[in-house]
Protein backbone atom coordinates (compact mmCIF):
# COMPACT_ATOMS: atom_id res chain seq x y z
CA UNK A 1 0.00 0.00 0.00
CA UNK A 2 1.34 3.41 -0.95
CA UNK A 3 1.17 6.46 1.27
CA UNK A 4 1.69 10.00 0.02
CA UNK A 5 1.84 13.24 1.95
CA UNK A 6 1.47 16.26 -0.30
CA UNK A 7 2.25 19.75 0.99
CA UNK A 8 0.89 18.81 4.37
CA UNK A 9 0.53 21.44 7.05
CA UNK A 10 -0.70 20.83 10.57
CA UNK A 11 -1.59 23.40 13.23
CA UNK A 12 -2.37 22.28 16.73
CA UNK A 13 -5.47 23.97 18.17
CA UNK A 14 -6.06 25.91 14.94
CA UNK A 15 -8.11 29.12 15.21
CA UNK A 16 -7.54 29.46 18.92
CA UNK A 17 -5.11 31.71 20.80
CA UNK A 18 -3.01 28.56 21.39
CA UNK A 19 -2.56 27.79 17.72
CA UNK A 20 0.86 26.33 16.96
CA UNK A 21 2.28 25.41 13.58
CA UNK A 22 3.76 21.91 13.90
CA UNK A 23 4.60 20.99 10.30
CA UNK A 24 4.44 22.87 7.06
CA UNK A 25 4.76 21.98 3.39
CA UNK A 26 5.71 18.38 4.11
CA UNK A 27 5.74 16.09 1.08
CA UNK A 28 6.78 12.48 1.56
CA UNK A 29 6.31 9.51 -0.75
CA UNK A 30 6.09 6.02 0.69
CA UNK A 31 5.65 3.49 -2.12
CA UNK A 32 4.86 -0.04 -0.92
CA UNK A 33 7.96 -1.79 0.38
CA UNK A 34 9.95 1.31 1.29
CA UNK A 35 12.10 1.57 4.41
CA UNK A 36 12.13 5.23 5.39
CA UNK A 37 13.99 6.70 8.33
CA UNK A 38 12.68 9.94 9.76
CA UNK A 39 15.32 11.93 11.60
CA UNK A 40 15.27 15.20 13.49
CA UNK A 41 15.43 16.80 16.90
CA UNK A 42 12.74 16.45 19.49
CA UNK A 43 10.16 19.06 18.44
CA UNK A 44 11.11 19.00 14.74
CA UNK A 45 7.71 17.62 13.73
CA UNK A 46 8.48 13.90 13.36
CA UNK A 47 5.69 12.76 15.66
CA UNK A 48 3.17 14.98 13.91
CA UNK A 49 4.14 13.50 10.55
CA UNK A 50 3.82 10.05 12.04
CA UNK A 51 0.27 10.66 13.23
CA UNK A 52 -0.78 11.55 9.68
CA UNK A 53 0.35 8.17 8.41
CA UNK A 54 -2.70 6.42 9.79
CA UNK A 55 -5.06 9.36 9.92
CA UNK A 56 -4.89 9.91 13.67
CA UNK A 57 -4.96 13.59 12.78
CA UNK A 58 -6.16 15.39 9.67
CA UNK A 59 -3.96 17.94 7.89
CA UNK A 60 -4.92 21.61 8.17
CA UNK A 61 -3.61 22.04 4.60
CA UNK A 62 -2.54 19.64 1.86
CA UNK A 63 -3.47 16.05 1.12
CA UNK A 64 -2.70 12.68 2.68
CA UNK A 65 -3.29 9.57 0.57
CA UNK A 66 -3.27 6.23 2.33
CA UNK A 67 -3.95 3.51 -0.23
CA UNK A 68 -7.31 4.41 -1.78
CA UNK A 69 -8.28 6.81 0.98
CA UNK A 70 -7.68 10.51 0.49
CA UNK A 71 -7.70 12.74 3.52
CA UNK A 72 -8.05 16.49 3.06
CA UNK A 73 -8.70 19.27 5.57
CA UNK A 74 -12.34 19.87 4.74
CA UNK A 75 -13.63 16.40 4.01
CA UNK A 76 -15.34 14.53 6.83
CA UNK A 77 -14.00 10.99 6.96
CA UNK A 78 -16.48 8.54 8.38
CA UNK A 79 -14.79 5.23 8.42
CA UNK A 80 -11.05 5.20 8.91
CA UNK A 81 -10.93 1.83 10.59
CA UNK A 82 -9.58 0.04 7.53
CA UNK A 83 -6.77 2.60 7.29
CA UNK A 84 -5.80 2.13 10.91
CA UNK A 85 -5.82 -1.61 10.42
CA UNK A 86 -3.40 -1.44 7.52
CA UNK A 87 -0.98 1.02 9.09
CA UNK A 88 0.29 -0.17 12.46
CA UNK A 89 2.05 2.30 14.72
CA UNK A 90 4.43 1.17 17.43
CA UNK A 91 4.57 4.18 19.73
CA UNK A 92 7.50 5.06 22.00
CA UNK A 93 7.72 2.77 25.01
CA UNK A 94 4.76 0.70 23.74
CA UNK A 95 5.01 -1.58 26.77
CA UNK A 96 3.36 1.20 28.80
CA UNK A 97 0.18 0.43 26.88
CA UNK A 98 -0.07 -3.22 27.84
CA UNK A 99 -3.14 -3.74 29.99
CA UNK A 100 -4.68 -7.21 29.65
CA UNK A 101 -4.49 -10.15 32.06
CA UNK A 102 -2.55 -12.33 29.69
CA UNK A 103 -0.19 -11.73 26.82
CA UNK A 104 -2.58 -13.59 24.50
CA UNK A 105 -5.53 -11.37 25.39
CA UNK A 106 -3.40 -8.29 24.95
CA UNK A 107 -2.27 -9.30 21.47
CA UNK A 108 -5.80 -10.35 20.46
CA UNK A 109 -7.32 -7.07 21.60
CA UNK A 110 -6.41 -5.10 18.47
CA UNK A 111 -7.49 -7.60 15.83
CA UNK A 112 -10.76 -8.40 17.66
CA UNK A 113 -11.49 -4.71 17.92
CA UNK A 114 -11.34 -4.68 14.14
CA UNK A 115 -13.81 -7.54 13.89
CA UNK A 116 -11.48 -10.54 13.62
CA UNK A 117 -12.95 -13.68 15.24
CA UNK A 118 -11.50 -14.88 18.53
CA UNK A 119 -10.20 -18.04 16.95
CA UNK A 120 -8.45 -16.17 14.15
CA UNK A 121 -7.09 -13.59 16.61
CA UNK A 122 -5.55 -16.39 18.69
CA UNK A 123 -3.95 -17.91 15.62
CA UNK A 124 -2.53 -14.51 14.78
CA UNK A 125 -1.26 -14.08 18.34
CA UNK A 126 0.68 -17.34 18.01
CA UNK A 127 2.23 -16.21 14.73
CA UNK A 128 3.01 -12.72 16.04
CA UNK A 129 4.67 -13.98 19.21
CA UNK A 130 7.00 -16.11 17.10
CA UNK A 131 7.74 -13.22 14.76
CA UNK A 132 8.99 -11.17 17.71
CA UNK A 133 11.19 -14.05 18.83
CA UNK A 134 9.29 -15.19 21.92
CA UNK A 135 7.98 -18.68 22.64
CA UNK A 136 4.28 -19.58 22.70
CA UNK A 137 4.34 -20.39 26.42
CA UNK A 138 4.56 -16.70 27.14
CA UNK A 139 1.03 -16.22 25.77
CA UNK A 140 -0.49 -17.45 29.02
CA UNK A 141 1.59 -15.24 31.28
CA UNK A 142 0.64 -11.83 32.57
CA UNK A 143 2.43 -9.14 30.56
CA UNK A 144 3.46 -7.55 33.84
CA UNK A 145 5.64 -10.43 34.97
CA UNK A 146 7.85 -10.10 31.89
CA UNK A 147 11.15 -8.25 31.58
CA UNK A 148 11.24 -4.84 29.93
CA UNK A 149 12.58 -6.24 26.67
CA UNK A 150 9.94 -8.98 26.58
CA UNK A 151 7.16 -6.49 27.27
CA UNK A 152 8.40 -4.39 24.38
CA UNK A 153 8.21 -7.42 22.09
CA UNK A 154 4.71 -8.31 23.25
CA UNK A 155 3.54 -4.78 22.52
CA UNK A 156 5.07 -5.01 19.04
CA UNK A 157 3.39 -8.41 18.53
CA UNK A 158 0.07 -6.69 19.25
CA UNK A 159 0.67 -4.40 16.29
CA UNK A 160 1.90 -7.21 14.02
CA UNK A 161 -1.24 -9.24 14.80
CA UNK A 162 -3.25 -6.59 12.96
CA UNK A 163 -1.32 -7.79 9.90
CA UNK A 164 -0.61 -4.29 8.66
CA UNK A 165 0.91 -3.41 5.26
CA UNK A 166 2.83 -0.53 6.76
CA UNK A 167 4.50 -0.41 10.13
CA UNK A 168 5.53 2.84 11.77
CA UNK A 169 8.11 2.66 14.54
CA UNK A 170 8.66 5.55 16.91
CA UNK A 171 12.06 4.98 18.55
CA UNK A 172 11.45 1.26 18.95
CA UNK A 173 14.74 0.54 20.72
CA UNK A 174 14.85 3.41 23.23
CA UNK A 175 15.89 2.24 26.68
CA UNK A 176 16.94 -1.29 25.63
CA UNK A 177 20.39 -2.74 26.19
CA UNK A 178 22.74 -3.11 23.20
CA UNK A 179 21.77 -6.71 22.46
CA UNK A 180 18.06 -5.93 22.83
CA UNK A 181 18.44 -3.01 20.44
CA UNK A 182 20.15 -5.11 17.84
CA UNK A 183 17.68 -7.99 18.13
CA UNK A 184 14.67 -5.70 17.70
CA UNK A 185 16.17 -3.88 14.70
CA UNK A 186 17.15 -7.15 13.03
CA UNK A 187 13.62 -8.39 13.57
CA UNK A 188 12.14 -5.36 11.80
CA UNK A 189 14.68 -5.62 9.01
CA UNK A 190 13.68 -9.23 8.32
CA UNK A 191 9.95 -8.46 8.54
CA UNK A 192 10.56 -5.72 6.03
CA UNK A 193 12.38 -8.06 3.70
CA UNK A 194 10.32 -11.22 4.06
CA UNK A 195 6.88 -9.66 4.05
CA UNK A 196 7.67 -6.58 2.00
CA UNK A 197 6.33 -4.59 4.90
CA UNK A 198 6.71 -0.85 4.34
CA UNK A 199 8.57 0.50 7.34
CA UNK A 200 8.87 4.00 8.73
CA UNK A 201 11.46 4.34 11.47
CA UNK A 202 11.63 7.44 13.64
CA UNK A 203 15.05 7.39 15.26
CA UNK A 204 17.88 9.37 16.78
CA UNK A 205 20.35 6.67 15.84
CA UNK A 206 22.14 7.63 12.66
CA UNK A 207 23.71 4.16 12.67
CA UNK A 208 20.30 2.51 12.41
CA UNK A 209 19.14 5.01 9.79
CA UNK A 210 22.15 4.36 7.60
CA UNK A 211 22.14 0.58 8.13
CA UNK A 212 18.47 -0.23 7.60
CA UNK A 213 16.75 2.53 5.63
CA UNK A 214 16.75 2.98 1.88
CA UNK A 215 15.44 6.53 2.21
CA UNK A 216 16.10 9.13 4.89
CA UNK A 217 14.10 12.29 5.50
CA UNK A 218 15.51 14.94 7.82
CA UNK A 219 12.95 17.06 9.62
CA UNK A 220 13.86 20.51 10.91
CA UNK A 221 11.53 23.16 12.33
CA UNK A 222 8.46 21.44 10.96
CA UNK A 223 9.78 21.06 7.43
CA UNK A 224 11.49 18.34 5.47
CA UNK A 225 15.00 19.71 5.34
CA UNK A 226 16.46 16.98 3.12
CA UNK A 227 15.51 13.67 1.59
CA UNK A 228 17.68 11.04 -0.01
CA UNK A 229 19.45 7.71 0.27
CA UNK A 230 21.77 7.23 3.26
CA UNK A 231 24.78 7.77 0.96
CA UNK A 232 23.32 11.04 -0.34
CA UNK A 233 22.38 12.31 3.11
CA UNK A 234 25.64 11.44 4.82
CA UNK A 235 27.99 12.45 2.01
CA UNK A 236 27.37 16.00 3.12
CA UNK A 237 27.70 15.78 6.88
CA UNK A 238 28.37 19.51 7.34
CA UNK A 239 24.72 20.39 6.98
CA UNK A 240 23.68 17.77 9.54
CA UNK A 241 26.24 19.05 11.99
CA UNK A 242 24.99 22.60 11.43
CA UNK A 243 21.52 21.41 12.37
CA UNK A 244 23.01 19.97 15.55
CA UNK A 245 22.32 16.40 14.42
CA UNK A 246 24.77 13.57 14.68
CA UNK A 247 26.25 11.71 11.76
CA UNK A 248 27.03 7.99 11.85
CA UNK A 249 30.22 7.21 13.76
CA UNK A 250 31.79 5.86 10.60
CA UNK A 251 31.14 9.10 8.71
CA UNK A 252 32.41 11.10 11.64
CA UNK A 253 35.66 9.15 11.78
CA UNK A 254 36.13 9.50 8.02
CA UNK A 255 35.74 13.24 8.50
CA UNK A 256 38.43 13.28 11.19
CA UNK A 257 40.80 11.16 9.13
CA UNK A 258 40.27 13.41 6.13
CA UNK A 259 41.16 16.52 8.06
CA UNK A 260 44.15 14.89 9.79
CA UNK A 261 45.56 13.68 6.47
CA UNK A 262 44.43 16.75 4.56
CA UNK A 263 42.81 14.61 1.88
CA UNK A 264 39.34 13.61 0.79
CA UNK A 265 38.37 9.97 0.42
CA UNK A 266 36.95 8.90 -2.92
CA UNK A 267 33.51 8.25 -1.42
CA UNK A 268 31.49 8.45 1.78
CA UNK A 269 31.83 5.19 3.66
CA UNK A 270 28.78 3.91 5.50
CA UNK A 271 30.22 0.69 6.92
CA UNK A 272 33.28 0.07 9.09
CA UNK A 273 34.63 -2.36 6.53
CA UNK A 274 34.37 0.27 3.77
CA UNK A 275 36.05 2.87 5.88
CA UNK A 276 38.90 0.54 6.80
CA UNK A 277 39.47 -0.26 3.10
CA UNK A 278 39.49 3.37 2.05
CA UNK A 279 41.71 4.38 4.95
CA UNK A 280 44.17 1.58 4.04
CA UNK A 281 44.58 3.07 0.58
CA UNK A 282 45.46 6.35 2.22
CA UNK A 283 47.86 4.74 4.70
CA UNK A 284 49.65 2.66 2.12
CA UNK A 285 50.06 6.00 0.36
CA UNK A 286 49.41 4.65 -3.17
CA UNK A 287 49.20 8.09 -4.67
CA UNK A 288 51.29 10.88 -3.30
CA UNK A 289 49.96 13.22 -0.67
CA UNK B 1 41.57 7.37 47.79
CA UNK B 2 39.03 7.29 50.59
CA UNK B 3 36.46 4.56 50.59
CA UNK B 4 32.95 6.01 50.58
CA UNK B 5 30.84 2.90 50.19
CA UNK B 6 31.62 -0.76 50.74
CA UNK B 7 29.50 -3.68 49.65
CA UNK B 8 30.39 -6.98 51.30
CA UNK B 9 29.09 -10.32 50.00
CA UNK B 10 25.73 -8.94 48.97
CA UNK B 11 23.07 -11.44 47.90
CA UNK B 12 19.51 -10.50 47.07
CA UNK B 13 16.42 -12.14 45.63
CA UNK B 14 13.10 -10.42 45.00
CA UNK B 15 11.19 -13.39 46.34
CA UNK B 16 12.18 -16.75 47.70
CA UNK B 17 11.39 -18.73 44.59
CA UNK B 18 13.05 -16.30 42.21
CA UNK B 19 16.66 -16.59 41.09
CA UNK B 20 19.16 -14.44 42.89
CA UNK B 21 19.15 -10.92 41.43
CA UNK B 22 22.54 -10.47 43.08
CA UNK B 23 24.85 -13.17 44.39
CA UNK B 24 27.93 -12.57 46.53
CA UNK B 25 28.75 -9.11 45.24
CA UNK B 26 31.55 -7.16 46.93
CA UNK B 27 33.18 -3.93 45.88
CA UNK B 28 34.02 -0.44 47.10
CA UNK B 29 33.26 3.00 45.81
CA UNK B 30 35.87 5.69 46.36
CA UNK B 31 35.42 9.36 47.02
CA UNK B 32 35.48 11.54 43.94
CA UNK B 33 35.43 8.79 41.33
CA UNK B 34 33.06 8.25 38.41
CA UNK B 35 32.13 4.61 38.46
CA UNK B 36 30.18 3.14 35.55
CA UNK B 37 28.22 -0.06 36.15
CA UNK B 38 27.37 -1.85 32.93
CA UNK B 39 25.60 -5.10 32.14
CA UNK B 40 22.71 -6.47 30.10
CA UNK B 41 19.07 -6.02 31.14
CA UNK B 42 18.49 -8.20 34.17
CA UNK B 43 22.17 -8.43 35.15
CA UNK B 44 21.49 -6.88 38.56
CA UNK B 45 22.65 -3.31 37.94
CA UNK B 46 19.46 -1.59 38.99
CA UNK B 47 19.03 -3.90 41.96
CA UNK B 48 22.41 -2.68 43.15
CA UNK B 49 21.18 0.90 42.97
CA UNK B 50 18.06 0.04 44.96
CA UNK B 51 20.12 -1.63 47.67
CA UNK B 52 22.53 1.29 47.92
CA UNK B 53 19.67 3.65 48.59
CA UNK B 54 17.81 1.37 50.96
CA UNK B 55 14.85 0.88 48.65
CA UNK B 56 15.45 -2.84 49.13
CA UNK B 57 17.51 -4.68 51.72
CA UNK B 58 19.89 -7.49 50.93
CA UNK B 59 19.18 -10.90 52.48
CA UNK B 60 22.88 -11.49 52.91
CA UNK B 61 25.88 -9.22 53.25
CA UNK B 62 26.38 -5.66 54.40
CA UNK B 63 26.60 -2.20 52.89
CA UNK B 64 28.35 0.62 54.68
CA UNK B 65 28.19 4.22 53.57
CA UNK B 66 30.69 6.70 54.94
CA UNK B 67 31.43 4.33 57.80
CA UNK B 68 27.75 3.79 58.65
CA UNK B 69 26.13 0.38 58.32
CA UNK B 70 23.02 0.62 56.12
CA UNK B 71 19.92 -0.70 57.89
CA UNK B 72 16.31 0.31 58.42
CA UNK B 73 17.51 2.46 61.32
CA UNK B 74 20.13 4.35 59.36
CA UNK B 75 18.41 4.52 55.99
CA UNK B 76 17.33 8.16 56.36
CA UNK B 77 20.85 9.21 57.25
CA UNK B 78 22.22 7.23 54.32
CA UNK B 79 19.73 8.74 51.91
CA UNK B 80 21.08 12.19 52.78
CA UNK B 81 24.42 11.01 51.47
CA UNK B 82 23.20 9.26 48.34
CA UNK B 83 21.01 10.91 45.74
CA UNK B 84 19.39 9.00 42.90
CA UNK B 85 18.24 10.02 39.44
CA UNK B 86 16.00 7.46 37.77
CA UNK B 87 15.37 6.54 34.16
CA UNK B 88 12.01 8.05 33.33
CA UNK B 89 11.91 11.86 33.40
CA UNK B 90 8.13 11.80 33.73
CA UNK B 91 8.03 9.51 36.75
CA UNK B 92 10.14 11.60 39.07
CA UNK B 93 8.72 15.06 38.66
CA UNK B 94 6.58 15.58 41.75
CA UNK B 95 6.20 19.37 41.98
CA UNK B 96 3.85 21.49 39.87
CA UNK B 97 6.68 23.88 39.03
CA UNK B 98 10.42 23.51 38.67
CA UNK B 99 11.21 25.18 41.99
CA UNK B 100 8.50 23.28 43.87
CA UNK B 101 9.96 20.08 42.55
CA UNK B 102 13.41 20.89 43.91
CA UNK B 103 11.92 22.11 47.20
CA UNK B 104 10.04 18.84 47.70
CA UNK B 105 13.02 16.83 48.89
CA UNK B 106 14.22 19.65 51.15
CA UNK B 107 10.79 19.92 52.76
CA UNK B 108 10.85 16.20 53.41
CA UNK B 109 14.14 16.61 55.18
CA UNK B 110 12.78 19.49 57.26
CA UNK B 111 15.12 22.19 55.96
CA UNK B 112 14.20 25.70 57.19
CA UNK B 113 12.44 27.92 54.67
CA UNK B 114 15.16 30.58 54.28
CA UNK B 115 17.77 27.98 53.68
CA UNK B 116 15.43 26.10 51.36
CA UNK B 117 14.89 29.13 49.12
CA UNK B 118 18.61 29.59 48.95
CA UNK B 119 19.37 25.95 48.16
CA UNK B 120 16.64 25.68 45.51
CA UNK B 121 17.98 28.72 43.70
CA UNK B 122 21.56 27.56 44.01
CA UNK B 123 20.93 24.00 42.79
CA UNK B 124 18.93 25.18 39.81
CA UNK B 125 21.74 27.53 38.88
CA UNK B 126 24.15 24.61 38.98
CA UNK B 127 22.12 22.65 36.44
CA UNK B 128 21.41 25.81 34.41
CA UNK B 129 17.68 25.69 34.99
CA UNK B 130 17.39 28.86 37.05
CA UNK B 131 15.56 30.60 34.20
CA UNK B 132 12.72 28.12 34.57
CA UNK B 133 11.72 28.50 38.24
CA UNK B 134 7.97 28.72 37.69
CA UNK B 135 7.69 26.55 34.59
CA UNK B 136 5.45 23.54 34.68
CA UNK B 137 7.00 20.17 33.88
CA UNK B 138 5.12 19.59 30.65
CA UNK B 139 6.83 22.62 29.11
CA UNK B 140 10.24 21.04 29.61
CA UNK B 141 12.21 18.65 27.43
CA UNK B 142 13.28 15.27 28.79
CA UNK B 143 16.83 16.53 29.30
CA UNK B 144 15.58 19.57 31.19
CA UNK B 145 13.38 17.41 33.42
CA UNK B 146 16.34 15.20 34.28
CA UNK B 147 18.42 18.27 35.10
CA UNK B 148 15.69 19.40 37.48
CA UNK B 149 15.78 15.93 39.03
CA UNK B 150 19.53 16.36 39.48
CA UNK B 151 18.97 19.77 41.08
CA UNK B 152 16.53 18.10 43.49
CA UNK B 153 19.22 15.61 44.38
CA UNK B 154 22.11 18.04 44.82
CA UNK B 155 19.96 20.42 46.90
CA UNK B 156 20.27 17.74 49.59
CA UNK B 157 24.07 17.93 49.26
CA UNK B 158 24.75 14.23 48.90
CA UNK B 159 28.29 12.83 48.69
CA UNK B 160 27.27 10.38 46.02
CA UNK B 161 24.91 10.63 43.10
CA UNK B 162 23.60 7.52 41.36
CA UNK B 163 22.34 7.81 37.80
CA UNK B 164 20.17 4.76 37.14
CA UNK B 165 20.01 4.78 33.33
CA UNK B 166 19.18 8.45 33.74
CA UNK B 167 19.89 9.29 30.11
CA UNK B 168 18.49 6.24 28.35
CA UNK B 169 15.11 7.80 27.55
CA UNK B 170 16.59 11.05 26.25
CA UNK B 171 17.49 12.17 22.75
CA UNK B 172 21.22 12.69 22.00
CA UNK B 173 21.07 16.38 22.85
CA UNK B 174 19.29 15.77 26.17
CA UNK B 175 21.80 13.04 27.00
CA UNK B 176 24.75 15.39 26.48
CA UNK B 177 23.08 18.14 28.56
CA UNK B 178 22.64 15.80 31.48
CA UNK B 179 26.10 14.24 31.31
CA UNK B 180 27.79 17.63 30.96
CA UNK B 181 25.90 18.82 34.02
CA UNK B 182 27.02 15.85 36.07
CA UNK B 183 30.62 16.17 34.86
CA UNK B 184 30.71 19.79 35.99
CA UNK B 185 29.26 18.90 39.39
CA UNK B 186 31.81 16.18 39.82
CA UNK B 187 34.65 18.50 38.93
CA UNK B 188 33.54 21.52 40.96
CA UNK B 189 32.33 19.69 44.05
CA UNK B 190 34.34 16.46 44.09
CA UNK B 191 31.04 14.63 43.85
CA UNK B 192 31.21 10.87 43.56
CA UNK B 193 29.18 9.50 40.65
CA UNK B 194 27.85 6.03 39.94
CA UNK B 195 26.39 5.72 36.50
CA UNK B 196 24.37 2.63 35.68
CA UNK B 197 24.29 2.66 31.92
CA UNK B 198 24.04 0.89 28.59
CA UNK B 199 25.87 3.68 26.88
CA UNK B 200 29.38 2.41 26.37
CA UNK B 201 30.67 5.68 24.98
CA UNK B 202 29.67 7.17 28.30
CA UNK B 203 31.21 4.31 30.28
CA UNK B 204 34.44 4.79 28.33
CA UNK B 205 34.77 8.22 29.96
CA UNK B 206 34.37 6.87 33.51
CA UNK B 207 37.30 6.43 35.90
CA UNK B 208 36.41 2.82 36.54
CA UNK B 209 33.94 0.26 35.19
CA UNK B 210 32.20 -2.67 36.83
CA UNK B 211 30.68 -5.27 34.52
CA UNK B 212 27.72 -7.15 35.96
CA UNK B 213 26.52 -10.46 34.56
CA UNK B 214 23.69 -12.63 35.87
CA UNK B 215 23.74 -11.04 39.30
CA UNK B 216 27.49 -11.36 39.77
CA UNK B 217 30.33 -8.94 39.52
CA UNK B 218 31.96 -10.20 36.35
CA UNK B 219 34.90 -7.84 35.95
CA UNK B 220 36.21 -4.60 37.35
CA UNK B 221 38.79 -2.28 35.82
CA UNK B 222 39.68 0.91 34.02
CA UNK B 223 37.87 1.60 30.72
CA UNK B 224 41.05 0.66 28.87
CA UNK B 225 41.19 -2.71 30.64
CA UNK B 226 37.48 -3.45 30.27
CA UNK B 227 37.30 -2.70 26.57
CA UNK B 228 40.24 -4.94 25.80
CA UNK B 229 37.78 -7.72 26.67
CA UNK B 230 36.49 -7.28 23.18
CA UNK B 231 34.19 -10.10 21.97
CA UNK B 232 33.67 -11.23 25.54
CA UNK B 233 31.64 -8.05 26.04
CA UNK B 234 29.41 -8.93 23.12
CA UNK B 235 28.80 -12.35 24.61
CA UNK B 236 27.69 -10.60 27.80
CA UNK B 237 25.04 -8.74 25.77
CA UNK B 238 27.07 -5.56 25.70
CA UNK B 239 28.70 -3.75 22.86
CA UNK B 240 32.17 -2.50 22.06
CA UNK B 241 32.75 1.23 21.63
CA UNK B 242 33.14 2.25 18.03
CA UNK B 243 36.79 3.43 18.22
CA UNK B 244 37.74 0.02 19.66
CA UNK B 245 35.94 -1.80 16.83
CA UNK B 246 37.73 0.32 14.24
CA UNK B 247 41.11 -0.18 15.95
CA UNK B 248 40.54 -3.89 15.77
CA UNK B 249 39.67 -3.76 12.11
CA UNK B 250 42.81 -1.75 11.30
CA UNK B 251 44.94 -4.22 13.22
CA UNK B 252 43.40 -7.10 11.27
CA UNK B 253 44.31 -5.30 8.09
CA UNK B 254 47.92 -5.13 9.21
CA UNK B 255 48.27 -1.65 10.69
CA UNK B 256 50.50 -2.12 13.75
CA UNK B 257 48.43 -0.17 16.28
CA UNK B 258 49.85 -0.22 19.81
CA UNK B 259 46.40 -0.75 21.37
CA UNK B 260 42.66 -0.62 20.91
CA UNK B 261 41.83 3.06 21.24
CA UNK B 262 38.92 4.32 23.30
CA UNK B 263 38.53 7.63 21.50
CA UNK B 264 38.49 8.54 17.83
CA UNK B 265 41.05 11.27 18.46
CA UNK B 266 43.60 8.80 19.81
CA UNK B 267 42.97 6.46 16.91
CA UNK B 268 43.34 9.17 14.28
CA UNK B 269 46.51 10.35 16.01
CA UNK B 270 48.16 6.96 15.98
CA UNK B 271 47.15 6.30 12.38
CA UNK B 272 48.63 9.63 11.40
CA UNK B 273 51.85 9.05 13.34
CA UNK B 274 52.33 5.52 12.05
CA UNK B 275 51.68 6.76 8.53
CA UNK B 276 54.27 9.50 8.68
CA UNK B 277 56.84 6.89 9.74
CA UNK B 278 56.07 4.58 6.82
Amino acid sequence: MDITLQNVEYRYQANTPFERLAIEDVSIDLPAGTFLALIGHTGSGKSTVLQHLNALIKPTKGTVKIGDTTITPNKKQKNLKHVRQRVGIVFQFPEHQLFEETVEKDICFGPMNFGVSEQEAKARARRAIQQVGLSEEILLKSPFELSGGQMRRVAIAGVLAMEPDVIVLDEPTAGLDPRGRQDIMNMFASLHQERNLSTVLVTHSMEDASRYADQIAIMHNGKVERKGTPAEIFSNPERLLELGLDVPEVVNLQHKLESAFGRKFAKTCLSMEDLAEEAMKLLKGGDSL
Amino acid sequence: MNELVRLQDISFQYDEEADYALKGVSFSIYEGEWLAIVGHNGSGKSTLAKLLNGLQYAQEGTISVDGMLLSEDTVWEVRKKIGMVFQNPDNQFVGTTVQDDVAFGLENHGVAREEMVDRVRHSLEKVKMDQFLDQEPHHLSGGQKQRVAIAGVIALRPNLIILDEATSMLDPRGREEVLDTVRELKQDHQMTVISITHDLEEAAKADRIIVMNKGKLYREGSPAEIFQMDEELVQLGLDIPFPVKMSKLFKEKGIPLTKYHLTEEELVNELWTSHSKM
